[in-house]
């Protein structure tokens, strides 16, 4: 079984209808969204939620007025200033390290496990999916991904399918780490803007550091030849494979506003040809049906 | 006065909305761009930076001489950064989330902190504009302490402008945190108003008052127009999808400069925050 996780560096990029685009076009494969903080493509994938799971991803504490003597210990050992001067804990600013808990002199802090998000398997027109809902203001994104992803291998050890689709989250910390390391290879979507390029310089790097195999496309390729050619470069210098450009086209907003595939939208377009060529492209050098 | 830009969606225009906010405004402005993983600010501001630091987090480091096995930093640490395997304690510095509580529990003294490094802080001026980005360093995955020490540079006696990274989770909330208004960036798309949404919660949590830009206002449909009258977020600018802006953008150019009549508009947007924010 292999994994191919989509990730960009830059937000926006084109990372979930690419996504999608695949959904339509891979044979027996799991689909699995990681972007588990702005998660999206469950809005073309349309997802049938068939089991729903809560997330508990750390613990918070929370003082008990009537015990607490207001010493003071809790504030002085707390580095994260999440005790107020009246000793209410600020839950958005709890690490959830414990620390107050453990030396509170009159035991009066308890420390339950936070419910932080939701995590549900899916019935889809594509295949079975893997989707979260962190909480918002909530910390494990990183734990969440590593959930996802590893419910995803169990359904595809399950029922014999051979490859995992994952959607990545933007950037290059905690939750994309999460979604990259033991993947077959990443692809990363990029556009030829100045910060597309800077963006997937840094990603290409990660990649590199934890030794994950990386692919690169460029999106709206023809809005710079310029950058296109440059972050093309760039990547052959790195030994990252180029799979292709995408034209800039309307067809992907379009698709999207009526909650469809660009194949499902129109079965034949220029964009559709040249992701179906990087869909080969990406099969061929993965190995996978 | 602070403001943070946020969206929840990635690549809606955060950054092109912040550094064409900061170059219209007349006065001397901070901007501090708190999207650490991915920094871009200074691909279109292009400042020469004068200061940069490395930024480091506490870890601890075991005397293993003075060590007595006792496990009680094992037991007091959440996040599995320090443990005892046969003869010794292995702290795993890259899951510390730096609370000290191993060092305090300690009964021998026997644990100091070191530092992992986050990534650096660097500091530019360009155009009556004082830049502050932090870099995280690629392998780091803890965003939220090196965004609060680009914030330990705010200055209060100036305006400043803080470009949140996308999402809604910790990081997000270390850039919003007590700041005085939230400016919110969106594009007109079914992903667009889904993480729209999820922003609006995170500023709903933290209690601040926010408003709206619309980006590519013309590329799909009115549903966030729609979303925004339903739960009163004012809509104080719509930017039009136009192929001069994407490419000015994809060079590194600015808005303003490519199209001097948005000056007027985001100085209009600079007054409206300042009404709105009170």
């Amino acid at each position: 079984m292999k994994e191919l996780v989509i990730i960009s560096g830059k937000g926006g990029t084109g990372k979930t209808s690419l996504m999608a685009s695949f959904a339509s076009l891979a044979q027996d494969k799991v689909l699995c969204d990681a972007d588990v903080d702005a998660a999206d493509l469950h809005l073309i994938t349309a997802p049938v939620v068939k089991e729903r799971h809560d997330f508990q991803g750390g613990h918070t504490a929370a003082i008990r007025n009537d015990e607490c003597t207001q010493c003071g210990l809790c504030q002085d050992l707390c580095r994260w200033d999440a005790v107020s001067d009246d000793f209410e804990v600020d839950y958005i600013a709890c690490e959830g390290c414990g620390v107050c808990v453990y030396f509170c002199p009159e035991k009066a802090i308890d420390f339950p496990l936070d419910t932080c998000g939701e995590w549900f398997i899916s019935e889809t027109a594509f295949g079975p999916m893997v989707h979260a809902r962190l909480g918002i203001a909530e910390e494990n994104s990183g734990k969440l991904v590593s959930l996802v992803r590893q419910e995803a291998r169990k359904i595809a050890q399950e029922k014999g399918l051979g490859l995992i689709l994952t959607d990545g989250p933007p950037g290059v910390g905690c939750p994309v780490i999460a979604a990259i390391g033991g993947a077959a290879g990443v692809l990363i979507v990029t556009e030829p803007t100045v910060s597309g390029k800077h963006d997937m310089e840094r990603v290409v790097l990660l990649a590199e550091h934890f030794k994950v195999p990386a692919m690169v496309c460029v999106n709206k390729f023809d809005l710079n030849l310029d950058q296109s050619q440059a972050i093309e470069e760039f990547a052959k210098s790195k030994n990252v494979s180029v799979l292709g450009r995408i034209p800039f086209d309307p067809i992907f907003t379009k698709s999207m506003v009526q909650g469809q595939t660009i194949f499902e939208y129109e079965r034949q377009s220029e964009a559709g040809e040249t992701v179906k060529q990087i869909w080969e492209k990406t099969r061929k050098i993965l190995g996978f049906q | 006065m602070i403001i943070s830009i946020a969206s929840g969606k990635g690549g809606t225009g955060k950054t092109t909305v912040a550094t064409n906010l900061a170059l219209s405004i007349d006065s001397d402005v901070q901007l501090l761009d708190c999207d650490v993983e991915e920094p871009n600010a200074h691909l279109f501001i292009q400042p020469t930076f004068n200061h940069t630091e490395t930024i480091y987090t506490p870890v601890p480091e075991v005397d293993q001489k003075k060590c007595n096995l006792c496990g009680k930093c094992n037991e007091i640490c959440q996040f599995k950064a320090i443990v005892v395997i046969g003869e010794t304690v292995l702290p795993f510095p890259e899951l510390c989330h730096s609370c000290g509580g191993c060092m305090a529990v300690c009964p021998e003294d026997a644990i100091t902190e070191t530092g992992r490094e986050l990534g650096i802080v660097q500091k530019g001026f360009c155009n009556g504009i004082q830049l502050i980005h932090g870099k995280l360093r690629i392998g780091e995955a803890m965003a939220p302490p090196l965004i609060r020490a680009v914030r330990a540079f705010t200055r209060p006696d100036q305006f400043t402008i803080i470009d949140a990274p996308p999402g809604t989770s910790c990081p997000v909330i270390a850039a919003m945190k007590d700041t005085d208004f939230v400016l919110l960036v969106t594009e007109p798309t079914p992903f667009g108003l889904n993480d729209l949404k999820l922003a609006v919660g995170a500023v709903k949590l933290l209690n601040i008052p926010a408003g709206l830009v619309i980006n590519r206002s013309d590329i799909g449909d009115n549903k966030v127009q729609e979303y925004a009258r339903e739960v009163d977020l004012p809509i104080l600018m719509e930017i039009p999808f136009d192929r001069r802006i994407a490419e000015a953008y994809s060079r590194g150019e600015m808005i303003v400069e490519v199209l001097p009549e948005y000056k007027e508009k985001f100085h209009r947007l600079y007054h409206n925050i300042i009404n709105l924010a009170g």
